[in-house]
């Protein structure tokens, strides 16, 4: 399976052709895809916003933006902007250092947690071994910001929504773990290459999305409630707690806290699409089509075709992901507290169990379907 | 030296500068929530730790329990049971400072001692297995380990019970070790109205 484009060692031979050593190389590259999946993700948030706006409007039967630029797609750029010159206010009895802290350590394990997510075979920032499991442990980092802010605001709504994130997040982190460790369970393997790898046998038809049914649904609903989407908002019930630990903010602190549940949102559909929905694959395996066509796999022209294809395949899953995200918030109800935390524990906990213990048993029946 | 190695050694000076740091903040410092949310940090450089020794599966696995779990239920602990209390100035506090200071540089002392005489380096570097890690600590937690590994996780299930009954006791009218009534003035009625028969 050792195929496809290899950016980074195309560009240390070019530089070494200038005479540089390889370590001068290596340092030179290392920004480079940072900054580039940095740019993807912000550019992604922009055009999640202008989406959310614009299907809210169609959901409600409004036009929604139109002005700024065609079909109102400047709109986003104009909200950012907006928030980059307001005023940036700090309560007089709020605590300084924890309130700027607060909203710094929700979004920064966000992004740290691209560092996993592949747009091809070599398309990543960093294969590391333990892959799937940076992502559980850094998205586990995030309460602790919200419960800082929450704290700091000193206001009760912000104290209320932070401890309400933090419950939420904590329990809905369960059984999504588990239903991660179901996939891992599969593909021998935790690095998201390897999951993806594992699908790419026929196509659509070894997608995990026909092995793992269960384990996609519970997964979806826990990603949604990580991300406080709407089904799952109460951290910032407008009705109950005004904006929850967001009360306080303003300016470029509450455009991190924005950026931060967007960029999330991306990160948690791009997730879906690589454990569930075969990640870069297309639908018909791509060495079907080399071979219709009577093309060597490793011709320089098939593998910039499949890399193009890899990451047009991976951002249009996820985007049809974060489609049915805002689908879903524009569209349903809240929950209450209560019945939040009975679902997570009294129904996905459970549930997931069972996924996982069915998963080990078909492992051990049919091996040559769910991964020996 | 290469860069790899100033890079590792900029990293581990920086790291072991918010260890110091953080956890002498943590106990120094007056204001709980800050100490709270300095152990927090005190773990993350722990992990870094990790991750500077290769050991990236336990650096997830420290992030993910002691910063995701421990601390984050210590944080809520604290913004559950905010009270300002003054506490009570403590007769002879400077004989005590005297003895609590003097057992612990004895402790020091005797740490020193072990890091000057143990050999730590590995008998041979090829050992380290790297990105076999994982693999490997769960081999032996389903082997040679299982025992502790299944009683840690007997501990952690009559932690949860005793807490579950410490939470709920207005469940049950009787006390458990003494069997007499349960005194009901101690109990939280969050179910009560808070407003009502307020005038």
């Amino acid at each position: 399976m050792e195929y496809g484009l290899d950016l980074e060692y195309s560009f240390n031979e070019f530089l070494k052709g200038f005479g540089l050593s390889s370590e001068i190389a290596h340092i030179i590259w290392l920004p480079l895809p940072m900054l580039l999946v940095l740019v993807a993700a912000v550019v992604g948030v922009l055009v999640t916003v202008w989406l959310e706006r614009k299907i809210s409007a169609a959901a409600q039967q409004r036009i929604g933006p139109e002005y700024a630029g065609a079909l109102g797609v400047l709109q986003p750029i104009a909200d950012g902007l907006k928030l980059l010159v307001k005023e940036d206010i700090i309560p007089a009895k709020a605590d300084g250092i924890l309130f700027t802290a607060g909203p710094i350590l929700v979004l920064v394990p966000v992004i740290l947690s691209w560092l996993i997510v592949p747009f091809g075979q070599n398309l990543l920032i960093s294969n590391v071994g333990i892959g799937i499991f940076l992502w559980i442990a850094l998205s586990s980092i995030q309460p602790i910001g919200l419960l800082m802010s929450g704290y700091a605001s000193n206001n009760k709504y912000s104290l209320l929504g932070g401890l309400r994130a933090a419950a939420q997040s904590i329990s809905y982190e369960i059984p999504l773990a588990l239903s991660v460790l179901a996939i891992v369970l599969m593909t021998n393997s935790l690095s998201t290459i390897d999951i993806v790898n594992q699908q790419s046998g026929a196509g659509i038809l070894s997608w995990n999305i026909w092995r793992q049914p269960v384990g996609f649904i519970v997964f979806w609903i826990c990603a949604l409630a990580e991300c406080e989407r709407l089904p799952f908002d109460l951290p910032e019930a407008e009705e109950e707690l005004v904006a929850g630990y967001q009360t306080e903010y303003a300016g470029m602190k509450f455009a991190l806290f924005y950026l931060g549940s967007y960029i999330n949102l991306i990160l948690s559909a791009l997730l879906v699409s690589i454990l569930y929905l075969g990640g870069w694959g297309f639908p018909i395996p791509v060495e079907l089509i080399a071979k219709f066509l009577n093309l060597p796999i490793n011709a320089p022209f098939i593998q910039v075709f499949t890399a193009s294809i890899g990451i047009i395949m991976t951002v249009l899953k996820a985007y049809l992901l974060v489609f049915i995200a805002i689908l879903l918030r524009w569209t349903t109800p809240r929950v209450r507290i209560d019945q939040l935390l009975d679902l997570g524990w009294k129904f996905l906990l459970p549930i997931s169990l069972a996924n996982l213990l069915v998963t080990a048993g078909l492992k051990l029946a049919f091996p040559q379907f769910f991964g020996g | 030296m290469s860069i790899a190695i100033t890079t590792q050694f900029i990293c581990f000076t920086v790291l072991s500068l918010v260890i110091l740091i953080g956890a002498l903040g943590v106990v120094l410092l007056e204001s709980i929530v800050y100490s709270a949310f300095l152990l927090g940090g005190v773990f993350m450089s722990v992990a870094g730790l990790y991750l500077l020794l290769n050991a990236s599966f336990v650096a997830a696995a420290q992030v993910l329990v002691y910063v995701g779990a421990v601390n984050v239920l210590i944080i809520f602990a604290i913004m559950l049971v905010n009270k300002k209390e003054d506490l009570k100035p403590i007769n002879d506090i400077k004989s005590r400072r005297i003895i609590s200071t003097s057992i612990c540089l004895t402790l020091l002392s005797l740490l020193i001692r072990v890091d000057l005489t143990n050999i730590w380096s590995l008998s041979s570097p090829q050992n380290s297995i790297g990105e076999d890690s994982t693999i490997r600590i769960g081999e032996h937690l389903f082997s040679d380990y299982l025992l502790p590994f299944e009683v840690a996780s007997v501990l952690l299930l009559m932690a949860m019970i005793g807490a579950i009954v410490l939470a709920r006791r207005d469940v049950m009218n009787k006390d458990i070790s003494t069997g007499l009534p349960v005194d009901q003035e101690l109990i939280e009625k969050s179910s009560e109205p808070l407003l009502t028969n307020k005038n």
